[in-house]
């Protein structure tokens, strides 16, 4: 019980009479590579938010980081990172102010930031951009830097909605060794996409259909019990046993 | 304490990198003073008159040529015929019809009493009215020099026993520059104020960075008064900079303390702000932030009192008034400004402000939510 980070039980959410998340029961373990997956409209953003403190639940009972998502909001934003599938680095800010004011209103202090910053440039290989504005750097850059930026302040747990969408192979490639490296620092990873070869990276995957869990289980596991060759087939198996309205 | 610097030092470096902005800061003022001052007068010049002299006397020319001498009226046309000369005012070629009828000069020998016409085009009641108040005083003036014709200086002497004499307070020359530039300054600083804080946050919204904030521990209060410190800097040395033109080109009295009119200032630029904010929480777009502060602001500016008086509105729109900020401010820099009012004479409006500066930005923090 102690080695979970996340617990999630009955979550409900609801839009008038949209069900945008039916009964969610999920646990999330330290230091894994969680993966949310399904097909859009699935529920996994309003799931997401709600995890990340912007959005109530209907009813159900979350905890993030040991703390409770109704009452220990500011202890949770403490210690959480999020990366939004809208972008959300400032265009007209350059690369090193963006770190800066991120790291500023997570209460670092100069110095530390200043250090922070040139690490960071550096690990990322963007000593060139340092001083460009984020409209003038290609995409694949932002989205790193962007991943980078959400972990500024080693929170225990990222969240990350569809981190890799409208990226280049090569740089969803570059983006999960930066997913491994975070993982590897002890950083719980808590990552929603709909890319099924993403999901083989995970160390454990949720299949979500229609606001509902479908599947829990490692890739392995889930490929072994519907037998199937990759995550692809095992992601259109579950939603094609729910007729599409 | 430390949060709130990084969020000013960002909102600073993103003003000054917007390429419209420095324009707007410096150019703004600039064209306000020269041109609404200027064009927003209230003074008449060059009335369009129509002149139908059926009396052809010499007392009837004599009155035409002090029309004609005075720098209010010019004689566009004379006819003899009252329906060509109402067309020209149809046609919006002349404001008004003096209309000296026959016998005139015979009358006012005769009878020491004669009449004149004088038709004047009312649709702007105001301007109808200084009309009027002109040709009154010339054909008074004309009187005046009949009576000097006409009567013996004894009889002048008991005529004239009872002298009016007027004298301008706080605005001797009745220059109406004078009167116009604490008004429009007000105007400077609301409108940079209203558009920079009610784009400001529905900017953050449409750019999805707003979410990015609201996952971070950042307090609400700390967040707004990160964001609207730097626009309440700005909006002050805006007024600072509209005063020192007002002073070197229009030479306007300041006659005031500096530090009341920046006192004031620096509260009401909060009550502005502070309406922005509540906007820009309560929209989507800046589209639609736009439209609305676009509504308020016309309406506001409207009944400000910088165009028309306050005290000639209806009793229920002075009472809506009260909800007004503008209306209060410009009445506190013209008191200061022109009447060197000190602080207790203005404490009424200075401290409406300030309960509408508290009550406004707590509204505006109250609404502004973290969490949906």
């Amino acid at each position: 019980m102690n080695d979970n980070i996340i617990t999630v039980k009955n979550l409900v959410k609801k839009f008038g009479h949209f069900v945008a998340n039916d009964h969610l029961n999920f646990e999330v373990r330290k230091s894994e590579i969680f993966g949310f997956l399904g097909a859009n409209g699935a529920g996994k953003t309003t799931a997401i938010r709600i995890l990340c403190g912007l959005s109530y639940p209907t009813s159900g009972e979350v905890k993030v980081g040991g703390f409770d998502i109704y009452n220990q909001r500011n202890q949770i934003k403490r210690n959480i990172g999020y990366m939004s599938q809208k972008f959300s680095l400032y265009d007209d800010l350059t690369v090193y102010e963006n770190i800066r004011f991120y790291a500023g209103i997570y209460g670092l202090g100069r110095k530390e930031i200043t250090t922070k910053a040139a690490m960071l440039i550096k690990r990322l290989d963007l000593e060139v951009a340092r001083d460009k504005l984020i409209r003038d750097i290609p995409q694949g850059w932002k989205q790193k830097l962007a991943f980078s930026v959400a972990i500024i302040h080693d929170p225990k747990i990222v969240f990350l909605d569809e981190p890799t969408g409208g990226v280049d192979p090569i740089t969803r490639r570059q983006f999960w060794n930066l997913i491994y490296e975070a993982a590897r620092d002890g950083i719980t990873v808590f990552v929603t996409t709909h890319y099924m070869d993403e999901a083989e990276y995970c160390d454990r995957v949720t299949i979500m259909v229609d606001g509902k869990i479908a599947a829990l289980d490692t890739p392995s596991a889930l490929k072994k019990t519907y037998d199937a060759a990759n995550m692809n087939d095992v992601f259109l198996k579950l939603a094609r046993a729910k007729p599409v309205a | 304490m430390n949060t709130i610097l990084f969020i000013i030092q960002k909102e600073f470096i993103q003003v000054f990198r917007n390429r419209m902005m420095l324009p707007i800061i410096f150019v703004v003022p600039f064209v306000q003073l020269l041109i609404l001052v200027h064009a927003a007068t209230f003074e008449m010049k060059n009335i369009k008159v129509s002149v139908i002299d059926l009396d052809m006397s010499s007392s009837s020319r004599k009155m035409i040529s002090k029309f004609q001498g005075s720098p209010f009226f010019i004689i566009k046309n004379t006819s003899f015929s009252d329906k060509e000369a109402q067309q020209e005012m149809k046609k919006g070629n002349v404001d008004m019809i003096l209309h000296i009828p026959y016998g005139f000069e015979r009358k006012l020998v005769k009878e020491n009493s004669a009449k004149v016409q004088v038709v004047i085009n009312a649709i702007n009641g105001a301007s109808a009215g200084l009309i009027s108040a002109y040709s009154m005083m010339i054909i008074l003036d004309f009187n005046r020099e009949l009576l000097v014709d006409f009567l013996s200086p004894a009889t002048l002497a008991s005529t004239q026993n009872i002298n009016v004499t007027t004298s301008y307070w706080y605005n001797p020359k009745l220059n109406y520059k004078t009167y116009m530039v604490p008004g429009i300054l007000c105007l400077l600083v609301t409108i940079i104020a209203f558009l920079l804080s009610g784009m400001n946050i529905v900017r953050e919204k449409e750019i999805g960075t707003i979410e990015q904030i609201n996952v971070t521990p950042i307090r609400k209060v700390q967040f707004i008064a990160g964001k609207l410190l730097p626009f309440w800097i700005i909006a002050l040395f805006e007024l600072a900079f509209g005063l020192i033109i007002g002073k070197l080109l229009f030479s306007i009295p300041i006659i005031g303390s500096l530090w009341l009119i920046f006192l004031s200032a620096a509260v009401y630029i909060f009550v502005i702000l502070g309406f922005g904010l509540l906007i820009s929480t309560m929209t989507n777009t800046q589209q639609q932030s736009m439209l609305v502060s676009f509504f308020f602001m016309v309406i506001f500016i409207l009944m400000s009192g910088l165009f028309t008086s306050i005290e000639s509105m209806p009793v229920w729109a002075q009472n809506l008034d009260r909800i007004n900020p503008i209306a209060y401010f410009i009445r506190i820099m013209r008191m200061v400004m022109l009447k060197g009012s000190n602080f207790y004479d203005i404490q009424e409006s200075f401290y409406s402000l300030v309960v509408y500066a508290l009550a406004i930005i707590s509204f505006a923090v109250w609404r502004y939510r973290k969490v949906t």
